[in-house]
């Protein structure tokens, strides 16, 4: 297979080149754990991380987000009129995201992106960006991405995959938009690799050993379900914080806020979680997911069941393992997921819950 | 501390099997290293999920609410001074509880363990005054237990429960040679500018998940002020003078109430430690009123009574 090689001289040149053109985002250390930001001149992604501690959705997704600015003085001529908030939407690359991340933009454009409604600022930020995954090849014990149709090397919503070679790098181009930047960045060390890209990608696959089995998922009834007698079980201990929603790369759910300081105004979007009470609570005070089992259940039937039952694309989980090692009570989806995929209606509980 | 599991288990049989609670809660052993899950039991057969050891530092009091059932609970020294609290507050009604007493020599501080490991953790055991860490390639490592609790069990003083019905062990010595603030003296030593510096700080990385706020056993009003939407009080968005707000707002509702019973700190995904928060308030109520949360059911916490002779030196 046909692979770019780059060695330590032409990644930092290229990426000092790229600077010029794009905005660039990469995995930095701060404080105890790795997070993407927005790197500064001269300032090199740090690839030495196993995964992020927050998931680079926010890249295209910002937890806060401004979508309008208005004023609300009467002297000024466009007095309440909503204006577009001014925005950068210019090209931007995020250098080293992993592939379950890729993967999971893809399946949050599912839903910012259809035929019916298009989200203007996710596909804004989405287009201008330029995504270079780095696969994994240390994969931690709570990956399971091999089991969500993805992989340690998985393709999927990316422009270019990187794999590390000793102290260098391997690229694999796979679209337009990766030439482009490869070009730009002057990769274009082109030769055959004999099979070592490959023989990796097997390598790392064979890595993860954390698996779930979804195959029954879709043909499980979505009521009897619902209505399982597992739920008080799975989410006892739940304590129906964000942490699960915030981490997770494929969860895109926001509330829409006004927010006037004097006579300025804007209207903003900030990340929700399903797992709040006041995500669902109606005006009238009534909260038709009033309980915490209605919540964690929702939770895990949007990702395992409702996802998979409309879009057809498997489940809304990229297998990241963020969730199981950062929920603060230990609730593992990999156990929800078996839980679910294994049950008998027969074991069903006559009245819905 | 591992020795407990046995007794745990003996316990919540014998309370189910005498229908003396309905259920019992307490911890099942979690899918991670140095996690345990909170868990509730309704069948005596059921008692052999349960677990004990140095990695159940979620505090139970907090499933406790809301519930209509007897409840079982195991408790540490903490845990108890907040089910104290709650029955204080007309929480929970000491006649549904049948409180089964954890005398503690501390949780174990995941995070801490992990820095301080290089390489994937397979697994953690833990004997009385070691964690032995098993490497996924193969190597082992061993910690002195004390040096890797979380940083309220290293300092805690009250590590035996303060109200049950039985134990699980032999209470267990108190630690009487620790400096409890000596992290809140050195902020009390800045000057504003460097406090609120290091506050920004602090506080920068936060998410709004509101993990520290759904483990404290102490915030369990039904519409937090950070919710409330008729007036709303609080931006929603990642501000950072709102991320402060509800941080230094939630401490100031914790005063006098707070057992720095650390779950708080233990639930945040991001590493924050806004136990300094809530202690500086700690130590004010101890150094003011000599008061300590959950000690006694025999007294109003400080910050719901007046004496003349009270200290009113902050009034200005």
């Amino acid at each position: 297979m046909k692979v770019i090689n780059i060695d330590q001289k032409k990644w930092t040149k290229g990426i000092e080149t790229l600077g010029g053109t794009y905005k660039l985002i990469g995995p930095v250390a701060e404080k105890d754990f790795h997070t993407f930001k927005t790197l500064g001149q001269g300032q090199l992604p740090d690839l030495s991380f196993t995964n992020t501690r927050l998931s680079p959705k926010d890249v295209v997704f910002p937890q806060s987000e401004d979508m309008f600015v208005y004023t609300l003085d009467p002297t000024e001529e466009d007095c309440n009129i909503l204006k577009e908030a001014p925005k950068d939407y210019s090209p931007r690359v995020i250098l080293g995201i992993r592939p379950c991340d890729a993967r999971a933009v893809q399946l949050v454009k599912l839903n910012f992106d259809t035929e019916q409604y298009k989200d203007p600022y996710w596909l804004r930020l989405f287009e201008a960006t330029t995504f270079v995954g780095l696969a994994c090849d240390e994969p931690c014990a709570t990956c399971f991405c091999t089991s969500t149709g993805c992989g340690p090397y998985g393709e999927e919503g990316l422009d270019i995959l990187l794999a590390k070679d000793g102290d260098g790098l391997r690229a694999k181009v796979l679209t337009s938009k990766g030439q482009e930047l490869a070009d730009a960045a002057g990769w274009t060390d082109t030769a055959d690799d004999g099979g070592a890209f490959d023989k990796a990608r097997q390598a790392a696959e064979a890595r993860i050993v954390s698996k779930v089995k979804t195959d029954r998922l879709g043909e499980l009834d979505t009521l009897a379900l619902h209505g399982a007698d597992f739920w008080e079980d799975v989410s006892f201990a739940c304590i129906n914080c964000g942490t699960c929603t915030y981490l997770c790369p494929t969860c895109w759910c926001f509330d829409i806020q006004d927010e006037v300081h004097g006579k300025k105004g804007k209207r903003m979007r900030n990340w929700d979680s399903c797992m709040f009470p006041i995500f669902t609570v109606h005006t009238t005070g009534h909260n038709p997911r009033g309980t915490k089992l209605q919540r964690v259940r929702q939770r895990f039937m949007h990702k395992l069941k409702y996802f998979l039952d409309k879009y057809d694309q498997g489940i809304m989980c990229v297998g990241c393992g963020r969730c199981v090692q950062q929920c603060p009570v230990n609730i593992d989806i990999r156990r929800v997921c078996d839980l679910m995929n294994s049950y008998s209606s027969e074991n069903a509980c006559a009245v819905q819950g | 501390m591992i020795a407990y599991t046995d007794k745990v288990r003996q316990i919540a049989r014998r309370l189910l099997e005498e229908s003396r609670v309905e259920m019992v809660i307490g911890f099942r052993k979690g899918s991670q290293p140095m996690m345990n899950e909170p868990c509730f039991i309704r069948k005596a057969e059921d008692a052999d999920k349960l677990v004990w050891d140095g990695n159940c530092g979620i505090n139970l009091a907090n499933y406790l609410t809301g519930r209509n059932e007897k409840i079982a609970v195991f408790a540490k020294g903490c845990d108890s001074r907040n089910i104290v609290t709650h029955i204080i507050e007309n929480k929970v009604q000491r006649d549904k509880l049948v409180i089964v007493g954890v005398p503690c020599t501390g949780m174990i501080d995941k995070r801490l363990v992990a820095s301080r490991t290089e390489g994937e953790i397979e697994s953690v055991g833990e004997n009385a005054d070691k964690v032995v860490v098993k490497l996924s390639d193969g190597g082992s490592l061993e910690y002195d237990r004390r040096e890797v609790l979380q940083g309220n069990c290293a300092l805690c003083v009250h590590r035996n429960p303060v109200i049950y019905d039985e134990l699980v062990a032999d209470l267990v010595e108190e630690q009487t040679d620790v400096d409890r603030w000596a992290d809140v003296r050195e902020i009390e030593e800045m000057d504003t500018e460097q406090r609120r510096r290091f506050f920004e700080d602090l506080l920068a990385p936060c998410i709004r998940c509101y993990a520290c706020r759904n483990a404290c056993p102490l915030c369990y009003c039904p519409t937090c002020f950070v919710d409330e939407s008729k007036p709303q009080w609080l931006g929603k968005g990642q501000d950072q003078i709102d991320i402060q707000t509800f941080h230094f707002l939630r401490a100031f509702h914790c005063a006098g109430r707070c057992t720095d019973c650390g779950a708080c700190q233990r639930a945040c995904p991001v590493g924050i430690n806004m136990r300094l928060l809530t202690k500086k308030l700690e130590k004010d109520c101890f150094e003011m009123y000599r008061w300590e949360a959950g000690m006694t059911l025999d007294q109003r916490p400080a910050l719901d009574t007046y004496k003349p002779d009270d200290p009113q030196g902050f009034i200005k």
